[in-house]
């Protein structure tokens, strides 16, 4: 177990490396001086400009920038923004935001996904099926950015439950709004997962031996059906937390959430190599982090599956 | 000038408004019905976005920073809705020859932190704020005060390979025409004589700071303390990426006392989700509309819309460097170019009527503006004029048709579809081929335009920093000016710049700046195109809005209900 869990955090050095690389080579290759754009039609001395740009090094060749990135990077120290401001800061401000945002959706697409796809499958062909099946499909069918908007509208200036835009001080209340938003496409999927996964289960020799030992129905689903159609949803959950974090760049835009999709927008406006890539590398941790939970959780649900085989 | 790359980004239709022929004020919103008492110390919301400089005044140059600015500090003077200087910290502002300034300053005003403002305060100032040392944004403003040579002195290194590097290297630490007499007199040398430097006493560059924003600049910027009609709500009322909070300044008596408890100033990445907040009545007002709202603003916002006339304008640039357009043959077909365009229609259709044509160099909202200046015909459309420029100027020398007259242009805000229309008129009116040279970043053109290559014309536009003529023609257009990247030079132009700021009178300087526009209607170094007004919207939360002369709202007369 312990060797598997080091095997896998020994892979991230590679991606880790890879992605940044890529990433700051991309920014690198913008076109357009990125300390000319912070000025209009006006530019200030060219002193400030000329300090500007060898203070955040853009005088030196693509190599020696990433290089001195790097750097910055194992001794913890990744630097200032283009308005001065020091990056950790505001990492340290925009992720807790995106995470709670990414957690609420995450929690409802789970939680009512689940529900939902459970019902839906033990009651196949019933009404309740039929229009979820129905309703989903639209969910999936219609883009993030029209939900936003819609449900910004309604509900935040026709019916006024909520505020339309969440803004400063962010909180659990305030980031409902985009967080059904946001969750609302993956609970489509989740719920349709939950479905196949648990009528495809409920006919498994398994399950029929369970209700003729003449355990309780609600023990049957839950213990039995629902544990072992949870592998699917698990694998498609984790690999969607990292999506709702790096992903929600147009809900926080819609919402106007300070989190990590606002920030990354302005910083690749800006052209800010280092801004970016420092949200990036934060970004693959978690997926990498994710995906390891999801493994882990593998042997949890199926005790068959084993790693230090 | 104060575009930021976001006010880039958006463009120039975010700013473009309903600009009424002829009239400064607009909109539907003077009715007097929402004209209750309104209640002082409601504190009220703002559309803004996060500055991108620690906010001293000498730095901030750019809009979202310079609105904060202002509200914080109060320099010696400051402009009024209409744009005129009204003196607020000085007593009184005299010279004799508009070369020798004396400037009395007003007794027992202070910062929020009690230190006292005298004349030394100024002094300090202006020398901090000059000195090349600390890399100020605006220490170009002192360009006219005697010693500024020596404070702002730079050296430039050539490396290997031919790239400059540019170093502050100040001789002096104080410019040799700036003195404090005693606590009231400011004396100012200028190295020649400006009427019109008075003028600029309000902008933010002259604001006086404290002794601790010398002592550490950066600090200080974090938590500024100013003597304006507003202060920081507390020490990190700036919370970075999401808003600043201001409140009403008891201690302020000047022009601009507030009419409401404060300000927030709340940060979008996008004028979309602040023009819904505003209809929800989430953020009380915004001066930055998304292009897809500027055809429905004011029935969205019956009775809660403003649009004012504003000192911005764009222009089309033509380099003097294109083969095609040198020579006498060149200066007909810059005319017949300027014919083919029918900026009326324009105007009306692409803009849906928030532009108004330009009439000259600058916008009718600055004072010594005047109309029908020479050559000044040039503007109107005229299809059968321009035709025949052409075929003039094609038998003096032939027209090189092997590329098509290329537009330079950032395509985000709404600019293509105005360049469109006004290469349709080239392609319609002249048979010539002409496109947009669309770009993702504004950078990319200004990139091309300051090493001299654009293979094409290029728009262009300049937004007042204080209401004078001369701002619209001497940093645009003189030799060597800030801002002329195309680098047009014209000796007779110059000459007249530098007789109108040696003039006596404002009049006086005023007919010679007018003068010099006819030397550039003459040349046509770029065709003025249009002048943009500024559309707003408040909430019901509030009774009624207004922008000051250069489209900012003045947000402290603003009154909550």
């Amino acid at each position: 177990m312990v060797r598997f869990i080091l095997k896998r955090l020994l892979q991230v050095i590679p991606v880790f490396i890879g992605t940044t690389l890529l990433v700051y080579y991309m920014v690198f290759a913008l076109p357009g001086d990125p300390i000319a754009a912070l000025f209009g039609d006006r530019q200030p001395p060219q002193a400030v400009i000329d300090t500007l740009r060898s203070q955040y090094h853009l005088d030196q060749p693509f190599w020696v920038q990433y290089g001195l990135f790097l750097q910055n990077l194992f001794t913890f120290n990744l630097g200032n923004d283009f308005t001065g401001q020091p990056i950790a800061g505001s990492l340290a401000r925009v992720f807790p935001v995106t995470a709670m945002l990414a957690v609420e959706a995450l929690a409802i697409q789970a939680i009512f996904g689940v529900a939902f796809g459970v019902f839906a499958g033990l009651r196949r062909g019933g009404w309740f099926d039929s229009t979820v099946l129905v309703v989903s499909l639209v969910v999936i069918a219609v883009p993030t950015f029209v939900l936003g908007f819609v449900f910004q509208l309604v509900f935040g200036v026709q019916l006024g439950w909520a505020k339309p835009t969440v803004g400063a001080n962010a909180d659990w209340g305030s980031l409902l709004l985009p967080a059904v938003v946001l969750g609302l496409v993956s609970f489509a999927y989740v719920l349709r997962l939950t479905r196949a996964s648990v009528s495809e289960n409920m006919n498994a020799d398994y399950v029929r031996t369970a209700t003729a030992k003449g355990l309780s129905r609600p023990r049957v689903v839950i213990a039995h059906i629902l544990r072992n159609s949870l592998i699917p949803v698990v694998t498609y959950l984790g690999a969607n937390l990292g999506g709702l974090m790096g992903g929600a760049i147009v809900t926080e835009g819609i919402f106007n959430v300070p989190g990590v999709g606002n920030k990354l927008y302005q910083a690749v406006l800006r052209s800010e190599g280092p801004t970016i890539v420092s949200i990036v590398s934060v970004l693959v941790l978690v997926f990498v982090v994710a995906n390891l939970l999801v493994d882990l959780l593998y042997a949890w649900l199926d005790p068959r599956i084993r790693y230090d085989q | 000038m104060r575009f930021t790359r976001t006010s880039k980004a958006l463009g120039m239709v975010a700013i473009a408004a309903l600009a009424l022929t002829g009239c400064g004020a607009g909109g539907g919103s003077n009715d007097g019905a929402s004209q209750s008492a309104g209640d002082p110390n409601k504190v009220i919301t703002a559309y803004s976005n996060e500055p991108q400089n620690p906010l001293l005044p000498a730095n901030t140059n750019e809009v979202y920073g310079g609105r904060v600015v202002e509200l914080l500090f109060e320099g010696l003077r400051s402009y009024d809705a209409n744009g005129k200087p009204v003196n607020s910290l000085a007593e009184s502002i005299e010279s004799p020859d508009a070369q020798n300034w004396t400037i009395k300053v007003k007794q027992g005003q202070k910062f929020t932190n009690g230190e006292a403002i005298t004349a030394k305060t100024f002094v300090d100032s202006w020398n901090f704020a000059a000195n090349s040392k600390n890399l100020q944004n605006n220490g170009f403003f002192f360009e006219s005060i005697e010693g500024y040579a020596d404070v702002s002195a730079v050296t430039t290194a050539t490396a290997a390979d031919g790239k400059k590097t540019t170093t502050p290297a100040p001789t002096a630490e104080t410019m040799s025409g700036l003195t404090a007499k005693d606590d009231s007199t400011l004396t100012v040398k200028l190295a020649q004589p400006e009427a019109d430097w008075s003028l600029r006493l309000g902008y933010s560059a002259f604001f006086p700071l404290p002794s601790a924003a010398l002592a550490d600049p950066k600090t200080f910027g974090e938590n500024p303390v100013g003597n304006g009609p507003y202060k920081f709500e507390k020490t990190g009322a700036w919370v970075h990426d999401q808003s600043i909070s201001l409140v009403k300044n008891a201690d302020y008596s000047g022009p601009r006392e507030s009419k409401n408890g404060g300000v927030t100033f709340k940060f979008y990445t996008d004028p979309g989700p602040a023009y819904t907040d505003l209809q929800g009545n989430n953020l009380d007002v915004t001066d930055v509309l998304p292009s897809n709202a500027l055809k429905t603003y004011v029935t969205d916002f019956q009775d809660r819309n403003s649009t004012k006339a504003v000192a911005t304008n764009s222009t089309l640039n033509i380099p003097g460097y294109n083969p095609n357009f040198q020579g006498e043959a060149g200066k007909l077909r810059r005319q017949a170019l300027s014919y083919a365009i029918n900026r009326e229609e324009i105007a009306k259709v692409v803009f849906n009527g928030t532009r108004t044509p330009a009439k000259a160099f600058a916008p009718p909202v600055i004072d010594g503006f005047k109309e029908g200046l020479k050559g000044s015909e040039v503007l109107k459309f005229d299809a059968a004029k321009a035709k025949d420029l052409w075929a003039q100027a094609d038998k003096i020398q032939p027209y090189d048709k092997s590329k098509p007259l290329q537009i330079a242009s950032n395509t985000d805000g709404g600019n293509k579809e105005w360049i469109d229309a006004v290469a349709n008129g080239f392609k319609n009116n002249l048979g010539i081929q002409a496109e947009i040279q669309p770009f993702a970043k504004f950078a990319e053109v200004l990139n091309l335009r300051k090493s001299q290559s654009l293979p094409g014309l290029s728009r262009a536009g300049w937004q007042g920093d204080y209401p004078s003529l001369y701002n619209f023609l001497g940093p645009v257009w003189a030799t060597g000016a800030s801002s002329n990247y195309e680098k047009y030079s014209n000796p007779q132009f110059d000459k007249l710049l530098q007789e109108g700021l040696a003039a006596k009178t404002t009049d006086e300087a005023n007919a010679k700046f007018n003068q010099a526009q006819e030397v550039l209607f003459e040349d046509l170094p770029g065709l003025p195109l249009w002048d943009q007004a500024r559309p707003i919207v408040w909430s019901e939360n509030v009774v009624k809005a207004e922008t000051g002369w250069n489209g900012g709202i003045l947000y402290y007369n603003i009154t909550a209900k």
